[in-house]
């Protein structure tokens, strides 16, 4: 006589709270999700910051501007008053949160509460980018893969066209012709100066590095029987797609979010930095490095807190990005070797 | 602080300068801004040959293009043309105020003006030799003139279309003769320039480079990056554009005249291009270069202020930045509206972010302080009074609420260097703490001027600048705000903000008939002149700025000439 076997013990606990709990297992991963956890936190705090501590408008120039230093009140842009009394010197890092903790730009404006709307701002592009270059890539990659024949020949044409461009070179090209007159796509309108235009133009140049390989992996797919079966049964090829390929090729879509999303943050920061990306008076960190430039030998935090956060940000997003990978698609870890 | 690029600006300048009467003299009005500041140095007037010889090392960020003297129209190049080419008639040599001074170069004297001030009679001065051996004669000089509109000089059309036959030219260069316009007389080694009208500036425009004389076998298109045979003390030996440019001595030159051309003191002037700004200061400071020709970046203006500062030399322009108000456009087609951003520009801010006040002073009015006309005058100003103090916001935000504009969007068009987008950054500020919604578009500096000068382009609002060609008033006012000027749908519509008023512009004509008789009473005009366009408002006066020449600590005898800057030349090394 066998025991009897309880439903609950023959439940298996299914691929994605499986892949949950390799991920959580993975300390490397939860590291750098704690990392980003903070970094997308203090950004979303910045308001508060800027308006209850800070007390300071973060988007408006103050120039004329003073403040207090050690009870003296000191100009914000501070003339040279030694030698012949050429240049104009930024306030440096208080490290008083409570004014100018990182000093100020050369706008006078305070480079820490910047620096925290500018993570929001990079943030949102980053990751709003990758989302849809994911679901895009996800789309063109799916239907070509499985179509096949004359869809995936134009498909591929044009994915191949876009991916001959070097990726910066084309961003730079759409965002010189985008940021003078905005885009205007059938119902679709985006204003020249709107944070949404990086976005539409960093999601665009990164579709062929998704769809690419999710087309290989249902050209795979769509041989194996159980996508036979289903056609034999007479489904209809949106239904097939829907039930059968997508959520074969979603594991791999979804590893691509993370890295994606650091893609598109450093071609973000690199537009920025270029005056073709986040146009003033909103900030990025790549618009902060590119108003650090000109203070690099006098203020050099102006350019590398921002460079640090770009940096630290990436990292850990690439760094999850490894871990989603090896919670949801073992087998690439063990290809990889790891 | 960009003057990079600026003369290429003059290209488009003088648009149809209806200009009259008889010869001038040097303006020589005084009331120099902040001599404390300044640095210009009046130099040595002997030559002191223990100075004389080796290598003077020059850096700038890149080539000024074409070295032809009748074509090239930046400063990087005009202020080495001093030391190289020759007119009839030059701006003295000299530093300080005296430099605006007309004196005579390959004419013997002054040119003796008759005709009602319509002809203009030169003796060349005998003996002198062009650089490849050739003697330099009256056919030359023809040449030369005839030349100019072959070569379609930049300011054929404006400084030189008052000469006899010049319309003809224009519209036809390559067969342009200006037989009845500029008549040499080899024999008596003379040259007549006759003019359709009395030009009280036509002295002024024979000084400037595109006068200059060369050989009469010269191409008569762009000599481009190969050199014309000069005149003065300095021949070109080699020119990349690429790389770098060499001067050696001109072995037939001879000094004639101190006043006119004096010889250099260095044997060779070597002038490298390709360096960034950034490493142009540390090569200087090092000692690798003796001058560079780009303004100091302004994170290293402190440490050259301060360590360097023996080596630093500062002197006040000429120039005025200012903001151009699209008069034909919403929202300042509304005087209203014009007005409250005179009001509303903090010129303190400004200064701060152009690099400080030892760099540059707040402008009130079109006319640059220490020029002919220039009265101290500030209609915008906080308190009243004849200087500028501080903004009024207050009276900004009621006139742009009186003007009904409250909310429109205004484009500003700023080029995209480090001072003019700072500048650019803070004016979007301003505008939106006024009422406006601003946006903020920077351009190539390449692109920037010629872009705000198309009217198809609709710009609202722009920040550029102008530094004088010469020395008078008309210079500013009448070539930046006549109706002559405005050419709409054309890139080279140098008043920008379409300001026409025909009563303004019976004035300007009237200063310069004034001009041919009693300059003094010209300057007067002028001067009313310019504070009834600021009541108009359709530019923004923002800052006269200064020049900072950073040399190495070889070298000597620096002087500024307020026409053409540091004098190259005269600089030595040992």
């Amino acid at each position: 006589m066998t025991a009897p076997v309880t439903s609950r013990a023959r439940r298996s606990p299914g691929p994605w709270r499986t892949a949950a709990a390799d991920l959580l297992r993975n300390r490397s991963a939860v590291a750098a999700a704690a990392v980003l956890l903070v970094v997308v936190a203090l950004s979303l705090c910045a308001p508060l910051y800027a308006d209850h501590i800070a007390h300071t408008d973060p988007f408006q120039s103050h120039v004329s501007g003073t403040t207090v230093v050690d009870g003296r009140t000191v100009p914000v842009l501070t003339p040279s008053t030694t030698g012949l009394g050429l240049g104009v010197t930024p306030i440096g890092p208080t490290w008083d949160t409570g004014h100018y903790f990182l000093g100020a730009d050369n706008q006078g404006r305070d480079v820490m509460a910047r620096l925290l709307y500018g993570g929001r701002t990079s943030l949102l592009i980053g990751f709003s980018a990758a989302l849809l270059t994911c679901a895009l890539g996800t789309f063109v990659g799916v239907v070509a893969g499985y179509l096949g024949g004359a869809v995936d020949a134009v498909v591929s044409r044009v994915l191949d066209v876009i991916w001959a461009f070097p990726v910066y070179l084309l961003a730079i090209c759409l965002s010189v012709v985008l940021l003078t007159n905005g885009l205007r796509l059938g119902p679709v309108t985006v204003e020249a100066g709107s944070l949404w235009l990086p976005v539409v133009i960093i999601a665009a140049i990164y579709v062929p590095y998704v769809a690419r390989p999710l087309r290989g992996q249902v050209l795979v797919l769509r041989n194996k029987e159980f996508i036979q079966a289903a056609v034999g049964s007479g489904a209809p090829t949106s239904r097939i797609l829907r039930r059968e390929v997508l959520p074969n090729v979603l594991p791999t879509a979804i590893v691509f979010v993370p890295l994606m999303t650091a893609l598109a943050m450093l071609t973000e920061s690199a537009l920025s930095f270029l005056s073709v990306g986040v146009q003033p008076p909103d900030a990025s960190w790549g618009t902060i490095v590119q108003d650090g430039l000109g203070l690099l030998y006098t203020r050099p935090a102006v350019t590398i807190a921002p460079g640090l956060l770009i940096a630290l940000t990436t990292a850990a997003l690439n760094v999850l990005g490894d871990g989603v990978r090896d919670a949801l698609d073992p087998s690439a870890r063990l290809r990889g070797g790891v | 602080m960009s003057r990079t690029t600026r003369r290429t600006a003059f290209a488009a300048t003088a648009v149809a300068l209806a200009l009259t009467a008889a010869a001038c003299s040097s303006s020589g009005d005084g009331g120099s801004s902040d001599p404390s500041a300044s640095s210009s140095g009046s130099g040595s007037s002997a030559f002191q040959p223990q100075h004389k010889g080796g290598t003077l090392r020059l850096v700038a960020k890149s080539a000024a293009g074409t070295f032809d003297p009748q074509v090239n129209y930046t400063l990087q190049y005009w202020q080495l043309y001093q030391s190289m080419y020759d007119g009839l008639l030059a701006f003295k040599k000299v530093g300080g105020q005296a430099s605006f001074t007309v004196v005579p170069d390959l004419a013997e004297a002054m040119p003796k003006v008759s005709n009602g001030g319509k002809t203009y009679t030169f003796t060349l001065r005998k003996g002198i030799k062009f650089s490849d051996g050739k003697a330099l004669t009256s056919d030359d000089v023809v040449a030369s003139f005839q030349r100019i509109f072959k070569v379609s000089s930049p300011t054929a059309g404006t400084f030189y279309n008052g000469i006899v036959g010049a319309d003809a030219c224009i519209k036809k260069p390559a067969g342009c003769i200006l037989d009845k316009g500029v008549v040499g007389d080899a024999s008596a080694g003379t040259v007549t320039i006759n003019l359709t009208a009395p030009d009280p500036e036509f002295a002024y425009k024979l000084a400037v480079p595109h006068a200059s004389i060369v050989p009469k076998d010269s191409p008569e298109k762009d000599a481009g990056t190969k050199p014309l045979p000069t005149t003065g003390p300095y021949m070109a030996a080699s020119y990349d554009p690429n790389r770098q440019l060499k001067l050696v001595r001109n072995p037939h030159f001879k000094e004639w005249s101190r006043d006119g051309q004096p010889q250099g003191y260095p044997d060779v002037i070597e002038y490298s291009f390709g360096q960034t700004v950034e490493s142009e200061v540390t090569a200087v400071q090092n000692g690798e270069a003796d001058w560079m020709y780009d303004p100091p970046p302004s994170d290293r203006l402190n440490e050259i202020g301060t360590k360097y500062a023996s080596q630093a030399h500062v002197n006040p322009l000429t120039a005025f930045w200012y903001l151009t108000l699209n008069v034909n456009m919403a929202p300042f087609d509304n005087k209203l509206a014009r007005q409250a951003i005179n009001w509303a520009v903090d010129r303190d801010a400004v200064v701060r972010l152009y690099g400080g006040k030892n760099l540059a002073s707040p402008a009130c009015t079109v006319l640059p302080p220490g020029f002919p006309g220039h009265v101290d005058s500030c209609a915008y100003t906080k308190g009243g009074g004849k200087t500028w103090s501080a903004p009024d916001l207050a009276k900004a935000r009621e006139l742009v609420k009186q003007s009904g504009t409250a909310g429109q969007s205004v484009g500003i068009v700023v080029s995209d260097d480090e001072v003019n987008k700072s500048i650019g950054q803070y004016l979007q500020s301003l505008l939106n703490e006024i009422g406006y919604k601003a946006t903020l578009k920077p351009l190539s500096g390449n692109i920037q001027f010629t872009y705000i000068q198309n009217t198809k382009n609709k710009v609202q609002l722009a920040l550029t600048s102008w530094y004088q060609d010469y020395p008078a008033a008309s210079d500013f006012l009448n070539v930046l705000l006549s109706c002559a000027s405005f050419h709409p749908g054309s890139d080279s519509s140098i008043n920008i903000s379409g300001f026409c008023d025909e009563g303004i512009d019976a004035r300007m004509q009237d200063a310069l008939k004034t001009g041919q008789t009693d300059q003094k009473k010209a300057d007067q005009e002028w001067a009313a002149i310019d504070q009834d366009i600021m009541t108009e408002s359709p530019v923004v006066p923002l800052i006269n700025p200064k020049i900072v020449d950073f040399t190495s600590k070889r070298v000597g005898n620096y002087q500024f000439s307020k026409q053409f800057y540091m004098l190259v030349g005269q600089l030595w090394v040992k």
